[in-house]
């Protein structure tokens, strides 16, 4: 038999003293909840084996997603990432914008600052009214709350650009849209992708907030409707659904992050 | 070529940072400025580079107006670090300011890398600028403006931080480099060697705010030599004669 390498060991170790706590916690839980039948707390196993079974235990072929989940998945995944990209865009090109002209910050600023005191679920009833059920009302229930992370931090990212470099840029003869691609938008790239990272983790808030009103797909809908109908270990299982997903978002988007701003880390 | 006729510039609140000056330069000339830190020498160098209108007074390039960044016009500037793009490697940094010359990245690419080793910096040319030490980033800053072949070269205290051998080795690099090329240059610098050492002509200013206390043409060979033209009796005149001028005020 090989020898184990010392650093095979550092990973799991390092994993293990992270996690002892919340696994502990989990273990208590375990073995302390009522495992009976209408129990509000049921044990993390039940959990599991009713998430198992409503979203995950499809045929191989389908990758193993019910027809449940074949369903849901892609309405209220394809409303996230709608949502989230026109958030992106809007937030991204109204930051460059009031980043980078004076007199439109003065005359936005005030008004922005009115619309982004409006808690976002606040708006629901009247997207509601406005797209009735329609896809748009969820991607623009979801784009309004995801767009002021990314606003907010495109804005203070390119107010925060070098002039030095700036003042390079025109002495080495670039134009304006050369210095805002080529020196504002990779100089504010850093505060920019937190914003968008952010920007998901509201995204699906928005997201099962907007499901739980009148619809019937989604995974949010689906909560709804296991509550109502008293099955406690389906709506368990969607909300350690949506606890993933997030959990998920966040650790890719910041694999992504990680690679594109290397620099960025470097420094 | 270059003139400045009376220039001042004050920034909002009121602080004078250079008041009356006026100077002219003629082509193909290196003018070295000297005086002491904070008597407005970025000042000026930013209202000849047109990065700032001066509040009076006017720059003149061949006879025009400087309003924008005139074209042929590249600068060092004295915060050299942050002139740099830590998002881009050494090479991307210098190959960016040769739109204009090259069409082809390729092309861009290798006039990049010829310019980073004239300043000994060939095998640094994948890192990233934070990766290096300050007297290297100095060094691709140089390297960028003289890769972009300017008629005008502007340079603020462009051999501030380097050990003493490398600033020799940049300073005959200049010297090399403008015995080759018709390009004028305006260098500031606070090392009264080196103003002497490298100039045509030095202009010595007052404390802030700055105008001009003298200029002394250097009568020595275009020829230069870190040993000998350091033991020349001009070179010995010219850099005590400064030295009193820059203590005098
Ligand atoms: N952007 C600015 N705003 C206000 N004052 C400035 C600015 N830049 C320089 N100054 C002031 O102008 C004076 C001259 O500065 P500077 O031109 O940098 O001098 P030097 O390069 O000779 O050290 C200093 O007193 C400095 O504080
Ligand atoms: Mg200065």
């Amino acid at each position: 038999m090989k020898a184990l390498h010392p650093n095979a060991l550092r990973l799991p170790l390092h994993l293990a003293a992270r996690l002892w706590l919340a696994l502990l916690l989990i273990g208590l839980w375990e073995l302390t909840a009522d495992a009976g039948p209408g129990s509000y707390f049921p044990p993390p196993s039940v959990i599991v084996r009713a998430l198992h079974r409503v979203w995950f235990s499809g045929p191989a072929s389908d990758f193993f997603l019910t027809e449940q989940a074949r369903s849901d998945f892609p309405v209220s995944f394809g409303h996230l990432l709608s949502g989230w990209v026109l958030a992106a865009a809007a937030g991204i090109a109204l930051g460059l914008l009031l980043g980078r002209s004076e007199r439109a910050h003065d005359y936005l600023q005030p008004l922005l600052q009115l619309c982004r005191s409006v808690p976002p679920p606040a708006l629901i009833p009247f997207f509601v009214v406005v797209f009735q059920l329609d896809t748009s009302m969820y991607v623009v229930t979801i784009a309004f709350g995801a767009v002021w992370p990314v606003l907010l931090n495109t804005l203070a990212g390119v107010r925060a650009v070098d002039p030095v470099k700036l003042d390079t840029a025109r002495v080495y003869g670039m134009g304006r849209t050369a210095q805002l691609l080529r020196i504002v938008l990779p100089g504010a790239a850093p505060q920019i992708a937190a914003g968008l990272r952010i920007a998901l983790g509201f995204g699906l808030i928005l997201m099962v907030l907007s499901e739980l009103v009148g619809t019937t797909s989604g995974i949010g809908a689906r909560l709804v409707n296991a509550q109502r109908t008293f099955d406690i270990p389906s709506m368990w299982a969607g909300i350690a659904l949506l606890g993933l997903t997030g959990w998920l978002l966040n650790a890719a988007f910041l694999l992504v992050e990680n690679r594109l701003l290397r620099w960025h880390r470097e420094n | 070529m270059l003139t400045i006729d009376a220039l001042t510039h004050s920034y909002p609140g009121g602080h004078t940072a250079v008041d009356d000056l006026s100077l002219a330069v003629e082509a193909g000339e290196l003018v070295t400025v000297v005086g002491p830190s904070g008597c407005g020498k970025s000042t000026l160098l930013r209202c000849i580079a047109g990065l700032q209108r001066p509040t009076g007074g006017r720059v003149l390039l061949n006879g025009d107006e400087i309003r924008d960044v005139p074209d042929s016009l590249a600068m060092v500037f004295q915060s050299y670090g942050r002139s740099l793009l830590p998002w881009l490697s050494v090479r991307d940094n210098v190959a960016l300011v040769l739109r204009h010359r090259y069409g082809s990245r390729r092309e861009r690419r290798a006039a990049a890398l010829e310019a980073l080793a004239e300043v000994g910096l060939a095998d640094a040319a994948a890192k990233h600028p934070g990766q290096l030490s300050g007297g290297m980033q100095q060094r691709v800053a140089i390297a960028r403006a003289l890769a972009y072949g300017p008629k005008l070269l502007l340079m603020d205290e462009p051999f501030g931080s380097v050990d003493a051998q490398t600033r020799e080795d940049l300073e005959d690099l200049l010297l090399a480099l403008r015995a080759r090329t018709p390009v004028t240059v305006v260098l500031v610098t606070h090392d009264i060697d080196e103003s002497v050492y490298l100039g045509d002509r030095v202009v010595v200013l007052t404390g802030a705010p700055g105008r001009v206390l003298a200029e002394l043409p250097v009568g020595l060979p275009a020829d230069r030599d870190q040993i000998k033209t350091r033991q020349d009796p001009e070179f010995v005149r010219l850099r005590a004669e400064v030295g009193r001028l820059v203590r005098e005020k």
